[in-house]
């Protein structure tokens, strides 16, 4: 299974991607407020303007 | 600065539009393999009818053309919305809308003119396997410039859904279609891997595909359109993260399930089942997070049809995140490989979580691009809804039946050791049961066709909406 050896490196590396950028979002504050962008989404009203002469 | 900086909505709506249209033509090919299967007739003795040609032109359009053109619909329309920034480089937007267009058009010329690498869910031949990279490295350049551009600190974690799904495709898709071209002028090429190393590559790539398109993808989706739909935030924010970082740090590896009993090693497929089952975790803290977020707005499910699609949706994701696994345990695939069961698997993941997932986002979303205030009939909607469901619930149902016996038919053995039953017995028994799957499908590609109506009086007359303005900045930080 030689291919292996493309996979295992592959998935490792993905890994380490994928820590060095949670570990990015940790420090830059990205989960420091655990309750308002969930209700910032809700806060953006994104329904048409109605009509002129409604 | 402009006076007013409006947000992108054209690309969203040419994506949100071409959805519709190749829903409907994903399914109708789809309908029409399910009735080859019953009357193989059907092929007209025509090479580019037959069913080994029409299938994966079936299974490209609906994962590729429907479900990617509303996967750019709404990463477009959402990382707008949640970045309160424009579309970065709107004429590469733009590119990517008929760039995938022309890899749809090419997909459904070459593929029923037999040319295919036969590897599942890429079988597009090289050089349109170019073209999509091109398109999809401008879709990154898009989205992970609006994200940079953006004017709110926090990213929405539905654009993290995304992102991980834009970047992890690339790297699959770049991998998986390795491949050497026989000619520069000819379409045929052969892949870079072979015999047991291609079947681990290709399927390393095939579930990836089913975790990052098919699922990370539309529960980015999910995690805006439930709450926008429902008014109110999501469940727990704290477990949508907790739930972004565990299904990505998990999924790279559920790939060899797809060959348990193989030339795989033994080690490779029990490692493949294991990732499977563990996978179980995060897809239900998600989907218990979806449904949870409608506590204290149940009663809205009475009335609002999207909501329905929406929640039933996630009912489906729960269904098949549990199927899933509990198939890739060894012993049970050992019954279940092969046999319709996986088909009915993967049409209660596709039609069940991933279409009625856009089709109710979708109908969020189009009176939204085209300044309605609702869909031209709310009651159309519920039409579609039941028909969907019903329709689905048919499908699975009757290839669970006819996937076990089966199952159990091939396995049977005398005392002596013969086979009980031969292959065309088995074939035989499966015929009422293709009968009702293909009524299922008939009604799922019925509700798409009500759907089409309703977007078509929706749109006609109506004013494309270009001047959405993006809120100022104070309200951003607020």
């Amino acid at each position: 299974m030689e291919i292996l050896y493309l996979l295992i490196p592959l998935s490792v590396i993905l890994v380490f991607v994928i820590v060095w950028i949670f570990l990015w979002a940790v420090k830059s504050g990205q989960f420091d407020d655990m309750e308002g962008p969930a209700h910032r989404i809700l806060m953006d009203d994104d329904r048409p303007r109605p009509p002129p002469d409604a | 600065m402009e006076a007013q900086a409006t947000y992108n909505y054209k690309v969203v709506r040419q994506f949100a539009i071409m959805t519709v249209v190749w829903g409907i033509v994903g399914m109708l090919v789809g309908v029409i393999i399910a009735s080859q299967l019953i009357w193989p007739e059907l092929n007209f003795e025509t090479p580019w009818l037959t069913y080994g040609r029409l299938r994966p032109l079936h299974t490209n359009a609906v994962i590729f053309a429907f479900g990617g053109s509303g996967l750019f619909a709404t990463s477009y329309y959402i990382v707008q919305r949640t970045c309160h920034t424009r579309l970065f480089a709107d004429g590469l937007a733009a590119f990517t809308f008929w760039g995938w267009q022309l890899v749809i058009l090419l997909a459904a010329i070459t593929l029923p003119l037999g040319y295919t690498t036969s590897k599942e869910y890429a079988e597009l031949e090289w050089p349109i396997d170019i073209l999509i990279t091109v398109v999809w490295v401008s879709y990154a350049i898009v989205f992970f410039g609006t994200i940079m551009k953006r004017k709110t600190s926090h990213i929405y974690v539905a654009n993290w859904f995304f992102g991980a799904f834009i970047i992890t495709i690339a790297l699959l898709h770049l991998v998986n279609n390795a491949e050497l071209p026989v000619s520069f002028l000819g379409m045929k090429s052969y892949s870079a891997y072979a015999g047991a190393q291609d079947a681990m590559i290709q399927w390393w790539y095939g579930h990836n595909a089913v975790g990052f398109f098919l699922t990370t993808a539309f529960l980015g989706m999910m995690y805006y359109f439930v709450p926008k739909q429902a008014g109110r935030p999501v469940y727990s924010y704290r477990l949508s993260v907790v739930h972004f970082w565990a299904l990505i740090f998990t999924y790279m590896w559920a790939g060899p399930h797809h060959l348990h009993y193989t030339a795989l090693p033994d080690w490779t497929q029990s490692l493949g089942m294991i990732f499977s089952l563990i996978l179980l975790a995060p897809s239900w803290g998600g989907m218990i997070n979806g449904i949870m977020t409608m506590s204290g707005a149940w009663h809205k499910l009475r009335t609002d049809p999207i909501l329905k699609f929406l929640v039933t949706s996630l009912s489906f994701y729960g269904m098949s995140t549990f199927e899933g696994p509990m198939m890739a345990i060894k012993t049970v695939n050992a019954l279940s490989h092969y046999t319709d069961w996986t088909v009915g698997h993967v049409h209660s993941g596709a039609l069940g979580w991933v279409a009625m997932v856009t089709i109710g986002s979708l109908y969020y979303l189009i009176p939204r691009l085209f300044g309605r205030q609702e869909m031209y009939s709310v009651r159309l909607i519920t039409t579609h809804f039941w028909i969907a469901t019903i329709g689905v619930v048919l499908y699975i149902a009757a290839l669970w039946i006819s996937g076990v016996m089966q199952g159990l038919m091939w396995r049977a053995v005398n005392v002596d050791g013969t086979l009980t039953y031969s292959f065309a017995e088995s074939v035989k028994m499966v015929y009422p049961f293709y009968a009702i799957r293909l009524v299922g499908g008939l009604m799922f590609l019925s509700g798409m066709l009500i759907m089409a109506y309703n977007v078509y009086k929706t749109v006609a007359g109506s004013k494309a909406v270009d001047d959405a303005v993006i809120p100022a900045q104070a309200a951003a930080h607020a």
